[in-house]
């Protein structure tokens, strides 16, 4: 049975054809997004395609299935409308999936819950990298206020820190919120007495 | 308060949702509109299919093809609203533009016909066929498009090709060469004629005067369920319809539907679109045509079956799959009149007495049969003046070019 995977972020892409290789599945091919797409796919002749949900080209790629002379025309997913569970949480973790006819429920099931699952764990790992930024991101700022605050109000280290986590308690504000309020106000008015 | 959440594409003609939700008309009928944005109609119908919308501004003809199954396991859908007619155009890159001698004024469909096909044999002798962009295999687009082709002699697939081009990439594939000519909705054409890449040929409603554009599609059996909502959000559609068209609404209008969130185009760009006057080259003075866009006056927004049944006819027609009586049956029973009726008997809005009629029939203004207000027709007919009969599909295919 050969895969072919098309996506938009070709980490995932990479993430998913790791996958599908680990539980044996061998025959996969990842399509290159930057290269034309139909003359990889007429090469390839995959007979389950992934696709993430939101990729752009997914109205000429169901045009090229409905007209291909020079492969199988795999249709939308969801061939078995008792398995809704199934399809709703692959919608819902960003994966669509054309599937050619013929191939069994049971020869399916196992790419695309292994295809959910590895979108499900990449949205994730975008979420921590996400949060990661902004962590750095926050230190950097609360850094920067407790510097003007050691200059400015002539306070250790300790005690700017613990006047800034005071102010955001009373103003139920993050601490990065007041750091960053106060470094503006120093890049505003930091030359004034 | 029951919400609706609604899928669209950045399109002008995503206007009565957007503004049923913006301009309060949703909250009046006490019901909450979240508009869910895509860049492909695939992405919008699978959210629609499996539960993330609870509707969609949708395709006409790509409802009934998922009705029928085509390219997918077949699933019910159901359309009580038409959100538009007209609306679209059929932009050519300069270079074809040149070739056919596009001038400064609108061309005549016929006229353009002749230019365009001594163009297309020279292409096609010399092993380069000219190509052309819809925006779905399944849109009124990709109909409309063949069937002034066929019309002028013109063998679309032998002669010409057609490719699909997402509307938001439409302008860029005219830029990139990848296509000649590109059928796609407002804005697009105009941010391709503006940049200068192409001119505007036709416009669809000189193909067709009054052709069904987008619809309201929501999954059959929910639309049941929820018979008292969607009762609510129709009348809220049709009041955000009929303000759309009141004169003094267009500045506000635009300024919303051009918004990020929505089409992100121009705001000056969209207000072309919604006031019917379009550039046709850049840097021209906009042309006035008259129901460029067609959002509500003669009880515009009835699905009506016999439209449905054209819609069909051209699928028929150009996925090259037999006639029959069935799916013709199942194509109609996706246009829900019985719906529309129910939802705005007692409202001030124009209820028509039948649910489908002669397509193409009408070249004067023609009173008809109303059961709530006034109903008066204007022209609807097609570039080529033949007539579409619902109740003869198979003689109409018979007799088509």
């Amino acid at each position: 049975m050969r895969i072919a995977i098309i996506d938009t972020s070709s980490s995932r892409a990479a993430i998913i054809v790791d996958g599908l290789r680990d539980a044996g599945l061998t025959d996969v091919v990842s399509i290159d997004p930057a290269s034309p797409l139909l003359a990889q796919l007429e090469r390839t002749c995959p007979e389950v395609v992934l696709v993430n949900l939101e990729n752009p080209s997914r109205d000429l790629l169901e045009d090229y299935f409905a007209m291909s002379r020079a492969m199988a025309r795999p249709i939308a997913m969801f061939v078995d409308q008792s398995d809704t569970e199934a399809t709703m949480a692959a919608v819902d973790a960003g994966v669509s999936a054309y599937i050619v006819d013929g191939l069994t429920k049971k020869r399916i099931k196992p790419v695309l819950d292994l295809a959910v699952r590895r979108f499900e764990a990449f949205s994730r790992l975008q979420d921590e990298l996400k949060e990661a930024k902004n962590a750095l991101a926050d230190r950097a700022v609360i850094d920067k206020a407790k510097a003007i605050l050691l200059k400015r109000r002539g306070l250790d280290e300790p005690a700017a820190y613990s006047l800034l986590r005071s102010h955001a308690m009373q103003t139920n504000r993050r601490i990065a919120e007041v750091a960053q309020a106060i470094v503006t106000s120093e890049a505003l008015m930091g030359d004034l007495p | 308060m029951s919400t609706f959440r609604i899928g669209f594409l950045p399109l002008v003609d995503a206007a009565l949702p957007i503004l049923a939700h913006e301009q309060g008309f949703a909250a009046a009928e006490g019901v909450r509109i979240e508009l869910v944005r895509d860049l492909t109609w695939a992405t919008v119908l699978d959210r629609l299919l499996y539960g993330h919308t609870d509707a969609a501004h949708l395709l006409a003809p790509l409802a009934i093809a998922t009705a029928l199954g085509r390219g997918r396991p077949a699933a019910a859908l159901s359309v009580p609203f038409v959100l538009g007619l007209n609306g679209n155009a059929v932009t050519f890159s300069t270079a074809l533009g040149a070739a056919c001698g596009l001038g400064e004024k609108l061309a005549e469909p016929a006229a353009l016909g002749e230019a365009l096909r001594d163009v297309a044999q020279v292409r096609l002798a010399a092993g380069r066929r000219l190509r052309f962009g819809v925006v779905h295999r399944y849109s009124s687009h990709n109909y409309m498009l063949r069937y002034w082709l066929a019309g002028v002699g013109i063998r679309p697939d032998a002669d010409v090709e057609i490719v699909v081009t997402s509307p938001p990439f439409a302008a860029d594939a005219l830029a990139a060469g990848d296509v000649d000519g590109i059928c796609v909705g407002e804005p697009w054409n105009s941010i391709a004629v503006d940049r200068g890449i192409g001119q505007i040929a036709l416009f669809t409603a000189q193909i067709w005067r009054r052709g069904v554009e987008k619809v309201l599609a929501l999954r059959q059996p929910a639309m049941e369920q929820r018979a008292g909502e969607v009762a609510a959000l129709l009348r809220a559609l049709h009041a955000a319809a009929a303000h759309f068209v009141e004169s003094g609404a267009a500045a506000d209008n635009a300024a919303i539907l051009a918004r990020p969130e929505y089409c992100d185009a121009p705001v000056e760009t969209v207000m072309r679109a919604i006031t019917d006057r379009i550039r046709l080259r850049r840097a021209a003075a906009p042309l006035h045509f008259a129901d460029f866009m067609f959002q509500y006056r003669e009880a515009a927004n009835f699905p009506w079956r016999s439209q449905a049944a054209w819609l069909y006819a051209q699928m028929t027609r150009w996925d090259r799959t037999p006639f029959s009586a069935e799916e013709a049956e199942t194509a109609q029973g996706v246009f829900r009149p019985d719906v529309y009726r129910a939802a705005l008997a007692g409202s001030g809005a124009t209820l028509p007495g039948a649910s489908s009629k002669l397509e193409g029939a009408v070249s004067e203004s023609l009173g008809v049969g109303a059961a709530q207000g006034r109903l008066i027709l204007g022209s609807d007919t097609f570039f080529d003046r033949r007539a579409f009969d619902p109740e003869d599909i198979p003689g109409y295919l018979a007799a088509s070019p």
